[in-house]
């Protein structure tokens, strides 16, 4: 036996570890073979492979392993099992940018099952490696590591705090400001993740300095990016008013509501959350949205999508319109009422409807004249129908019976009122019938009107137990009147009039 | 003084009856005797009236006589019944007499008191009523005052603080003309931004468009190069160029600018490259290492008045030579000086030495040295120059720096490639 053929033994078990890793990496790509890797025993087989001589091997059985966990939670479950996890750990410290890498891939594939898979990572000291990795020199270790740890930190606010705590967060910043479009993305997407589950975990990000460099870059072309780093802005503005004050000092507005023209639905989407978000802290900052011209923009909007793409812009006018009466006028001016209406006709999901209910509602709640505004728009009739069709959803039909008391309350356009006398429910009768009552006795107009258009016939053909506060309602009604008109009015007064002609006897001459 | 003059009168009718009994007893009549003295003791014992004293004294002479008559009493007895009989027949009728008259005289009497009372009560009680009510009336007089006071205030307050809100909110809350012009700029800013952002739009659309074309165009033109050869030649129209028709295809003229496709060379497959950059974002091209095409070794020496190829690939991989003023530059001193500047820079050592203090050279002589002790004077040998004879010409003050060429004809001779300059 020479050396060459020595050699050679070992040159052909090398070459079939890579092939034979190579084409598991390769396999594991398809869902439909994963099964039956899985029952092969691949994971055994990978982890000896883990701690190859070979680098290239090395790599590959991560990638494998990766893609493998990244598949199901069952296999992520096997992979933190089989206890390779410290391996990877201590090798993400140690080896070359590609294996760290398909290490920090690894974590990743993980740690976005569940909060328990994310915590067995943590328990490793994952954490601290990764974010040693955030310093590395490459983009594309730093991107791995920036989205492993995004998808750590996703899960709830302890694994969130466990990511901060080790430090990530001023690295994260840093990452944002690297040329590298894809690390952005991702870097503004951890801290979206970071920030969403607290105000405190929201505040650590902030005191990094991240809202000025996320607000730069509201402007970038690229859509991944822009929703990424609105969702993180969001994130951020939601917990508290200090907060979103701190986003609206960066300026963004409004730049931010270029972001509303956007191409991408998702971009469009995450500019109304922000703005959403903003406004419903205090009237302060919704005047301030407002006076940036936002109502007008996020109405615009929500005409030029449907959809859930919707909700947050239909949610931001309530929010703004709940606040004082001149934002609700504000809204109202800005062609507000009209799109909602349409959303509330057209849209076919009932949470979406709901939240147009509520909207109208807080808009139409303020004074006559909101109230009028919202019914001109012939939206209480949808409310109506919304309210006593069986298929909606009970949460709709609660919004829309409150929006529909709030507007009534305030209504004092009778034209919109009136067919309400025809169609309604007791229980929003009464308001109908209060609202005319108010107004009768102070319009003459509008009392001949509602005795030629038959509203007065009605009125007198309602039940009410006497006493009761509809009872009292509809007295003041009658009290606007001559006795005989409302007397004849009455159900049954052709009868009486019919008997006292039966009974009448002609005098006889 | 009614009462007490008619109880005289009374009692001299009294006595009358005592004096007619005292008959009575003389002539023997029997009876019971305490009856008439009870009567007489009734009769003096009226209600509320003192027995005067001389009227009891005439009861006790009156009791004596009684009992003088019980003394007698058997003739009286037996004088008793006998009259009693013939009395009884008149007794029941002045009984009633006498009750008729006693009753209408105590009527009287109680009537007369009550009255008197009724009278001093009502004297008593007009009296007392009249200062309350009096009292009373100026109670609600001062009342009556104080609230009409109270009203007419309340009024006025209310008057002046009506005023005054009305004045405060339409001043400062509820401005209707400060929220009509509010609502005006808000309309206003609507509509610029409105127009902002639909010019916003309309702008990425056009750069969208634009770019969609230039992809097009680009397709297009690479679809020209890929079908070069449908181009028409002189002889044979091509089919984009059908002479049945007027003009030719506009594909004719893409095709005649466009530049013929050459064949590409195989690219050498990287096999295990490719299953790797295929993996997750995670990984990606610029990250892995992609295999260097090295030279290829054996190849056939081509045909032709060809140097041999490892000659070739010599002059090709050959390392740098530097010239000999590259290799030893005539500053080096300088540049060493400045690299070891720049190395303390990056060491951050203090140039700044430590100096003795400042009056360590205050008693230290200066000694001259020797050549400008000298007598003589400094010699000018080695100092002048040719440029020092005519000092007006000078364009600077500063000297020229002495640059030796370096020859490359003795630097590269036998090294060069061209054969050019070889003698043969």
């Amino acid at each position: 036996m020479s050396q060459r053929q020595v050699l050679q033994v070992f040159e052909q078990y090398q070459k079939a570890r890579t092939h034979f890793v190579q084409m598991v990496a390769e396999l594991a790509t398809r869902p439909q073979n994963i099964e039956t890797l899985q029952n092969a025993g691949v994971m055994s087989l990978l982890r000896p492979l883990l701690l190859d001589v070979v680098p290239t091997i090395q790599q590959t059985a991560a990638l494998a392993l990766g893609r493998l966990a990244n598949y199901n939670d069952d296999l992520a479950e096997a992979v933190v099992k089989g206890d390779i996890l410290p391996q990877l750990v201590y090798s993400l410290a140690e080896q070359n940018r590609f294996y760290k890498k398909a290490a920090a891939f690894v974590l990743r594939a993980v740690g976005k099952h569940s909060p328990q898979l994310a915590q067995a990572i943590v328990d490793c000291g994952a954490l601290d490696t990764l974010v040693i990795c955030l310093e590395d020199f490459d983009p594309g270790v730093k991107e791995a590591a920036a989205w492993a740890l995004g998808y750590i930190a996703r899960h709830n606010a302890e694994l969130s705090q466990a990511v901060v705590d080790a430090g990530a967060v001023p690295l994260l910043v840093l990452c944002i400001q690297e040329p590298e479009v894809a690390l952005k993305r991702i870097a503004a997407s951890a801290l979206s993740d970071i920030s969403k589950h607290s105000p405190e975990l929201a505040q650590t990000v902030v005191d990094a300095g991240a809202i000025a460099h996320l607000a730069q870059m509201i402007l970038n072309p690229d859509a991944k990016l822009k929703r990424q780093i609105l969702s993180a802005l969001s994130q951020i503005a939601k917990h508290s008013v200090d907060l979103a004050e701190m986003v609206v000092e960066a300026e963004i507005f409004p730049v931010v509501l270029t972001c509303l023209k956007d191409k991408d639905e998702y971009v469009k989407k995450n500019a109304s959350t922000l703005i959403r978000e903003i406004a419903k802290h205090t009237p302060e900052l919704s005047q301030l949205i407002v006076n940036a011209g936002g109502a007008a923009a996020v109405i615009d909007c929500i005409g030029s999508c449907k959809g859930n793409i919707r909700l947050p812009g239909i949610m931001m006018l309530g929010y703004v319109a709940a606040h004082s009466e001149n934002l609700a006028m504000a809204v109202i001016i800005s062609k507000g009422v009209p799109q909602l209406s349409l959303c509330l006709s057209e849209e076919p999901e009932d949470h979406i409807k709901a939240a147009a209910a509520w909207a109208l509602g807080q808009i139409g709640r303020h004074t006559p004249e909101h109230a009028r505004a919202v019914a001109v728009t012939n939206t209480l009739p949808v409310l109506l129908s919304l309210y006593m069709s069986t298929e909606s959803s009970e949460d709709l039909q609660v919004k829309s019976k409150k929006a529909i008391k709030s507007i009534l309350q305030k209504c004092t356009y009778l034209p919109a009122l009136e067919p309400f006398l025809y169609d309604a429910p007791p229980n929003i009768l009464k308001h109908v019938v209060g609202q005319f009552s108010k107004v009768l006795p102070h319009d003459s107009k509008a009392r001949r009107l509602f005795v030629t258009s038959g509203g007065l016939k009605k009125v007198q053909e309602i039940k009410a137990e006497p006493g009761s506060l509809l009872q009292e309602y509809i007295n003041s009604i009658n009290n606007c009147y001559p006795e005989e008109i409302v007397r004849y009015y009455s159900p049954g007064y052709s009868e009486t009039l019919l008997q006292r002609v039966d009974s009448y006897q002609p005098l006889a001459n | 003084m009614i009462g007490t003059f008619s109880y005289a009168k009374f009692l001299k009718f009294l006595y009358s009856v005592a004096e007619a009994e005292r008959g009575w007893e003389k002539s023997g009549v029997n009876g019971k005797l305490t009856a008439p003295l009870d009567w007489l003791y009734g009769l003096v014992r009226l209600p509320g009236r003192r027995i005067v004293t001389p009227v009891v004294n005439q009861m006790r002479e009156a009791m004596a006589t009684l009992a003088r008559l019980q003394a007698r009493s058997k003739a009286v007895g037996q004088q008793y019944y006998f009259r009693n009989s013939v009395v009884d027949v008149f007794r029941k009728k002045e009984n009633d007499a006498a009750v008729k008259i006693q009753s209408w005289f105590r009527g009287c009497r109680v009537r007369a008191y009550i009255r008197h009372l009724h009278r001093a009560a009502i004297i008593v009680q007009k009296w007392w009523r009249s200062y309350l009510s009096r009292q009373h009336y100026q109670l609600v007089v001062k009342l009556a005052y104080y609230t009409m006071k109270m009203n007419l205030y309340n009024e006025m307050a209310v008057r002046i603080q009506r005023r005054w809100r009305g004045y405060k909110i339409r001043k400062y809350c509820f401005d209707y003309f400060y929220l009509k012009e509010y609502l005006r700029a808000v309309t206003e800013t609507n509509d610029a931004i409105r127009d902002a952002l639909e010019e916003f739009a309309e702008m990425k659309e056009r750069e969208e468009k634009k770019a969609a074309l230039e992809r097009e165009e680009k397709k297009r033109d690479y679809q020209a190069r890929k079908m070069h050869y449908l181009l028409s030649t002189k002889q044979i129209p091509g089919i984009y160029n059908s002479p049945f028709r007027k003009d030719p295809d506009p594909w004719e003229l893409r095709l005649q600018k466009a530049k013929p496709l050459t064949h590409q060379r195989p690219r050498v497959k990287q096999k295990h490259s490719i299953s790797l950059t295929s993996w997750l974002a995670c990984t990606s091209n610029r990250s892995f290492p992609r295999s260097e095409i090295l030279p290829p070794i054996n190849r056939k020496q081509c045909q032709g008045p060809f140097r041999d190829i490892a000659e070739v690939l010599e002059q090709r991989y050959k390392p740098l030579e530097p010239t000999l003023r590259e290799a030893e530059p005539i500053n080096e001193l300088k540049e060493a000086r400045e690299d070891l500047r720049r190395q303390e820079w990056i060491r951050n050592v203090n140039d700044n030495m430590f100096l003795p203090f400042s009056s360590y050279h205050k008693n230290e002589k200066y000694v001259p040295s020797m050549h400008s002790s000298s007598k003589y004077g400094p010699n000018s040998y080695g100092c002048q120059r040719f440029r020092d004879e005519n000092p007006k010409k000078w364009i600077c003050p500063k000297d020229f720096q002495t640059v030796l060429p370096s020859f490359d004809l003795f630097s590269k001779y036998g090294k060069l490639y061209s054969k050019a300059g070889q003698i043969v």
